[in-house]
């Protein structure tokens, strides 16, 4: 039994990343032989210090980079263009500023040739599904930070991606904000069913967040551990106060550590 | 186009809350009436104080009207003279409005033309700069050789205004956030089934220039709007004043110029203040237009609430 929880590779990857590396073009290694497998339904979270690659890595699935070695496969893919099936939220909210929250959500479609009028009901249900109805006419300067971040993460769920990638999102919110968006995500995903990867560099937020996390360290950006969270995706304020979740933040603390150079520890 | 406001089904999240709308009323209110007054008032009285100041000097130091006239003898100046005046302003009006209106459509293509390629960019930049800092009076002696004088007038009201629309605009179109750049990288890159990349590439560029670096750069291209409006006059009034005396002009600075051989001073002064009024009257004009398209959004636009 043990041994096919152990497993679970009877789901093909959606995404497979085999021994990717990223050198800059002033000879940092940003990322070195990075192997990774992002199956359907997953919430993976990187999780580790600045520097490490992490975002790279999110930025080489999203083909906004190139790897310099390795490639990305999508052995999973249906359609022809997999970055049809990706969505992007980016650690600023990123919205335009001369567009109201509609305009905004409907920008991924409008670059795809869908009129305003079409759209309007996928806008509308993306906001809704964001808690934002209501809130359609305004324009970004109207909202608060964690309301700018609501509409982002709408405008990413407007093309409905099978693959959701976020890069820090909630990193420069504050705390009460961060964990009301932690459980709407988590509530997004099991509605949605889209597979999430989350580059974070709070552990607290990996382990709630998370089915697995991957600690990477720096110089050259790397894997160094990976952790499943075995807890129901159901989670709420009281798994927070689990013996399980102080034993992951425990593990996940020590291998970040562990991870860092010890120059970094001083 | 706005949404119907949620419905009591939908729960709203902690963390909307939305700006309060301006509340009208209150001292806050009061405060800010008093501060509008002062900032209309303020400049009027200043003005006031000073023809009276002005009118009062003149009259008892008894000085004569061709050396400095007297605010009274000024206004009926401009009153007795003005069929020859209006005229004037007409010419003038129009050689500075047209010399906006090329500038603006030359310095937005170009700008355009360089933010699409950087060869563009290379070749004709420093030349637009040279074109800048030239002084348009050194340059309008020759421009009057080669030209007929009206349209050697209009290319100087042309060349001062057409660099700060040019560079404004220009930077504008590069101020676009690199991540919403990003975000039309991944969702903008489609092309036409069996079109070679470089369809899709060039597709997906003009796409970021019309819906992102368009609108990115109505701010900047504003405020260049602003300065090329004020230049765009003293353009046109420095190149009548260097054909004036050869050519036979008929703008306002032409009327100063004659004014001044013929020793005619309250109307030199009337024909002054109709140009210092053109060009404030143009300035709040541009400065309208930049209110009325960024108040719902920019924040040059926005009061700031205490």
């Amino acid at each position: 039994m043990l041994a096919i929880l152990d497993r679970p590779v009877a789901t093909a990857a959606l995404v497979s990343i085999r021994g990717v590396g990223k050198t800059f073009a002033n000879g940092t290694t940003a990322l070195a032989g990075l192997d990774l497998d992002i199956r359907p339904g997953e919430f993976v979270s990187l999780l580790g210090p600045s520097g490490c690659g992490k975002s790279t890595a999110l930025r080489i699935i999203a083909g906004l980079a190139e790897p310099t070695a390795g490639r990305v496969e999508w052995p999973g893919s249906l359609s022809e263009d997999h970055r049809a099936e990706i969505g992007f939220v980016f650690q600023e909210p990123t919205l335009m500023p001369w567009a109201t929250a509609v305009d905004n959500v409907w920008l991924p479609l409008r670059l795809r040739g869908v009129s305003r009028r079409a759209a309007a009901p996928r806008v509308e249900e993306s906001l809704a599904q964001v808690g934002l109805s209501g809130f359609g006419g305004s324009y970004p300067r109207e909202l608060s930070g964690g309301m700018k971040m609501r509409v982002s993460i709408a405008r990413a769920l407007s093309l409905r991606p099978k693959l959701l990638l976020m890069d820090e999102p909630f990193a420069a919110l504050d705390e009460i904000t961060r964990f009301k968006l932690n459980d709407d995500l988590l509530r997004l995903q099991r509605e949605f069913g889209c597979t999430v990867v989350f580059v974070t560099h709070s552990v607290y937020e990996s382990v709630y967040l998370s089915s697995r996390i991957l600690v990477m360290a720096a110089r050259p950006g790397r894997i160094v551990a990976e952790i499943p969270v075995w807890a129901p995706r159901e989670r709420g304020e009281g798994f927070r106060s689990t013996q399980l979740y102080a034993d992951l933040c425990r593990h996940a603390s020590g291998a970040l550590h562990g991870a860092m150079a010890p120059d970094e520890h001083r | 186009m706005s949404l119907p406001r949620a419905s009591s089904t939908v729960r709203a999240p902690v963390d909307a809350v939305p700006a309060t709308p301006a509340t009208n009323g209150g001292w806050r209110g009061v405060s800010f009436d008093v501060n509008r007054i002062l900032r209309v008032g303020l400049p009027i009285v200043v003005f006031a104080a000073s023809l009276w100041w002005w009118e009062h000097y003149v009259e008892t130091r008894h000085v004569p009207p061709y050396v400095l006239p007297a605010p009274s003898v000024i206004w009926a100046t401009l009153l007795k003279d003005w069929p020859i005046l209006l005229g004037s302003l007409l010419v003038t009006l129009k050689t500075t409005f047209l010399g906006l209106l090329l500038a603006v459509f030359g310095g937005v293509t170009l700008a355009v033309l360089l933010s699409l390629s950087r060869l563009v960019e290379y070749s004709l930049y420093p030349y637009a700069v040279v074109l800048q800092v030239t002084p348009v009076v050194a340059i309008s002696p020759l421009l009057l050789i080669y030209l007929p004088q009206d349209l050697a007038v209009l290319a100087c009201a042309w060349i001062v205004a057409f660099f700060p629309v040019l560079s404004n605009t220009t930077l504008g179109l590069q101020s676009v956030d690199r991540n919403l750049l990003e975000l039309f990288d991944l969702y903008g890159a489609t092309r036409p089934k069996g079109a070679p990349a470089f369809v899709g590439r060039s597709l997906s560029r003009v796409k970021a220039l019309w819906y992102l670096r368009r609108p990115a750069a109505l701010p900047y291209f504003l405020a260049g709007l602003k300065v090329a409006g004020g230049l765009s006059l003293i353009g046109a009034v420095v190149a009548e004043i260097a054909a004036g005396s050869a050519g036979a002009g008929s703008g306002l600075a032409y009327r100063i110029m004659e004014s001044q051989f013929r020793l005619n001073i309250p109307r030199l002064f009337a024909a002054l203040a109709l140009l210092a009024a053109t060009g404030v009257i143009i300035f709040l004009a541009l400065s309208a237009l930049s209110h009325l398209l960024l108040r719902r959004w920019h924040e040059s636009a926005l009061k700031q609430e205490r």
